[in-house]
């Protein structure tokens, strides 16, 4: 919210939102998770942008029109809310063509892209040139990056061991590279991850991209108040 | 094979718990399947053009299924025109009395066989045995598991889950001497066995990669060179195909060679293809006297129709979704319990069946990712369809009764966000005796896989939707007015209502 108003944005949080539906959708229950879809859509009918922090529950969005393809009023504002839905990189880089914030962040950095966000909703290009436009920070790439960190929601649940496997793979790769911090888009995935972390008690610090560019920025402000 | 049976037993989640305690076999899996994986990925890299090709091949594929009726029947007349003898089995108990009628009216005592899916589907094998009949796998990877009383793991790479220590002791015990763990010994010493085998042998039967309806014609693609000998050198060759191996054309074979070996090996070309178009000519130097083709539904016909399913039917049996899959990786391919394994393998079992209900737990091996998707050569969208597997399974009433309820109250909690805020709440307060560090590492309910491998993180003390009124109020004055950034917003806002720009 702090980021966005510096461009004149003023960010609206609807408090009638819940959850996306995922999980209930993922799990077979669909009649479930369109209950979530409705309340989603409603809380957004008025938004001209709809921005949400993870990519995951973007692309969510997208399977909203198939659910409600027996119910064409609801399959209507479905498409609407697609239309008008973006993932926080994407609206920044895509719709509002800021790839520079002033952030500055001295530290090493690596990226994971997560599943939902960067191999379904196709968002690639966009946090790699945020990064890139920090001043201070030296990127390091994760190996085996696309790999899936194991999250899969309920499946790490149900599937609990084969997901600790999976996890385990992701901070192994994570810590050849020496990282400081791991910075991705999807707070699933992260917690995921930083769970895997404190578990092994490994002192990588991981943030979503938006507290790093926020924090990158505060930084920046700092360094322009002590100098002036 | 009684391994088949073994494979079988118990949920996946406990058949995958012991791949997960093997050492060997994860080893073993992931280095080959990361081998094959990259390779794919610089070959298609190599090839330009790779997007284009995959929805050329998409489209082939999509065209053939809908038309498989037609394409079948025109295949099966120019098949017969070629003095091919074809036959329909609707079931896997009717192709084996085909198969089995065929060489017991040839008196036959063995057969050579070289790598075939379908043969595996329905057991093959073991009703040859069942009649004295000795069945020889030629493939290298199938004669190892053979010789190990094992199912294929990999659609491709049959013995991917053993290393080259294992086997070496199954050859040397094959042999009846030690054989040194080297690849080119242990592969000459199978060649030299196969070599008796392949002159002894009554019938050879053969898979079929791509059946051509224009010519009637079969094709094999192979790196060995065993599959052309077991199609030449036996008087009889039957060849087993599923129903689904149609395309069109040879024009269509083309696509489907750029995109099969890039896809299954990360080869640009297969090292044998051949194309058999019936048994031998009065001028041929080889080939066998007489050709059976054995066309198998087995559930596929199923999956004609239905929206959801249908594009299974696409599949060219690369194995480049077993390659990309974490989850495969991790587990290999007998804990999926089927014949197929991986991705394509989670979705292709329980549909032939069509009884979700007994694979149970098979669609839940998947985080949804999304990477056989985009390894796919024919992009069909596996990770869609396990979600369709899953609705389907709930909807026929075979859902968890736990999970059923807790979704249930999950409808109920995300379809008001009162009832959502007060729940966080809740949870707020009940986490108080559970929160350590700001992290749950109690091993209790749900939460007790999660916290085998991870600390869970604990609710926020004080929740966004709570800070949200400070902050705009806060925010309110700080709001700076950016002409540029408005001029932008407004410009998406215009081409949406003209419904010129979208970002889907
Ligand atoms: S589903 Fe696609 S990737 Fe998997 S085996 Fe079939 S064709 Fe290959």
């Amino acid at each position: 919210m702090r980021l966005f108003a510096n461009y004149g944005i003023v960010l609206e949080f609807p408090n009638v939102q819940t959850c996306c539906g995922q999980p209930a959708y993922n799990s077979g229950y669909w009649e479930e998770a369109k209950a979530a879809a409705k309340t989603i859509i409603s809380a957004f009918a008025d938004s001209d942008f709809v921005i949400t922090p993870s990519g995951s529950c973007a692309h969510m969005v997208h399977h909203y029109v198939e659910m409600f393809k027996d119910e064409p009023q609801w399959q209507e504002q479905a498409r609407k809310l697609q239309g008008k839905m973006f993932e926080f990189s994407q609206f920044l880089v895509g719709v509002l063509g800021i790839k520079d914030l002033g952030a500055h962040f001295p530290h090493k950095v690596t990226y994971h892209p997560s599943c939902h966000g960067s191999r379904l909703l196709g968002v690639k290009s966009e946090p790699m040139e945020l990064l890139r436009n920090v001043r201070g920070l030296e990127f390091v790439p994760l190996p085996f990056a696309e790999d899936c960190c194991g999250f899969g929601g309920t499946f790490a649940i149900k599937m609990a061991d084969i997901s600790g496997a999976m996890v385990s793979e992701k901070v192994d790769h994570l810590i050849e590279t020496e990282a400081e911090v791991l910075v991705g888009l999807d707070m699933g995935c992260l917690m995921n991850i930083a769970g895997n972390l404190r578990y092994r008690n490994q002192p990588v610090r991981v943030m979503h991209l938006v507290e790093l560019l926020y924090e990158g920025v505060s930084n920046s402000n700092e360094h322009a108040a002590n100098g002036a | 094979m009684s391994t088949q049976q073994t494979a079988l037993k118990g949920t996946v989640k406990e058949r995958a718990q012991l791949a997960l305690n093997n050492d060997f076999l994860r080893q073993a899996v992931r280095f080959t399947t990361e081998r094959l994986r990259s390779g794919k990925l610089k070959a298609a890299e190599e090839h330009g053009n790779w997007d284009e090709w995959r929805e050329r091949g998409r489209q082939i594929r999509l065209h053939t299924i809908a038309h498989l009726d037609y394409y079948l029947g025109e295949f099966a007349t120019n098949a017969r025109e070629n003095g091919v003898h074809v036959h329909f089995a609707a079931t896997a108990q009717e192709a084996i009395q085909i198969g089995l009628a065929i060489a017991q009216a040839k008196e036959a005592k063995s057969a050579v066989k070289s790598k075939s899916m379908v043969t595996e589907e329905i057991h093959l094998n073991q009703a040859l045995q069942s009649l004295g009949i000795e069945a020889i796998e030629t493939d290298l990877g199938e004669y190892i598991i053979q010789l190990a009383n094992e199912a294929p793991s990999h659609i491709i790479i049959p013995a991917i889950h053993k290393n080259r220590y294992q086997i070496a002791e199954l050859l040397s015990e094959d042999a009846g001497e030690q054989l040194p763990p080297e690849t080119s010994v242990l592969a000459g010493y199978v060649r030299k066995k196969l070599r008796e085998k392949f002159l002894q042998a009554d019938i050879g039967v053969t898979g079929c990669n791509f059946a051509i309806a224009e010519t009637g014609s079969i094709v094999l693609f192979e790196n060995e060179g065993n599959a052309r000998m077991v199609s030449t050198v036996p008087k009889t060759q039957i060849t087993f195909m599923g129903m689904e191996r149609i395309i069109p054309s040879w024009a269509d074979l083309e696509v489907m060679a750029t995109l099969l070996p890039r896809s299954a090996t990360g080869q640009k070309l297969t090292v044998y293809m051949s194309g058999i178009s019936g048994p031998k000519r009065a001028d041929d130097g080889d080939g066998p006297e007489e050709m059976h083709i054995i066309i198998l539904d087995n559930g596929r016909s199923l999956q004609l129709g239905d929206p959801e399913f249908q594009e299974l039917l696409n599949c060219i049996r690369c194995g480049a979704c077993l390659n990309a899959c974490p989850v495969y990786r991790h587990i290999g391919g007998h804990a999926y319990g089927g014949t197929y394994s991986g991705p394509i393998g989670a979705v292709l079992t329980p549909a032939l069946k069509k009884n979700v209900a007994e694979w149970d737990d098979i669609a839940n091996a998947s985080s949804l990712c999304g990477a056989c998707y985009e390894a796919c050569p024919v992009k069909i969208p596996l990770h869609d369809m396990l979600v369709s597997l899953r609705r389907r399974k709930v909807e026929a009433g075979h859902g968890n009764a736990l999970e059923s309820a807790g979704m249930k109250g999950f409808a109920g909690v995300m379809s008001s966000s009162k009832v959502y805020h007060s729940t966080l709440k809740l949870g707020k307060l009940g986490q108080k005796l559970v929160v350590r560090d700001g992290g749950i590492p109690a091993k209790i309910g749900p939460l007790k896989g999660w916290n085998s491998h991870r600390i869970a993180p604990s609710i926020a003390k004080k929740l966004f939707r709570e800070r949200y009124g400070e902050l705009k109020a806060e925010l309110g004055q700080q709001v700076k007015a950016n002409a540029e950034v408005e001029q932008r917003m407004q410009q998406w806002l215009k081409g949406r209502q003209d419904g010129g720009i979208s970002h889907e």
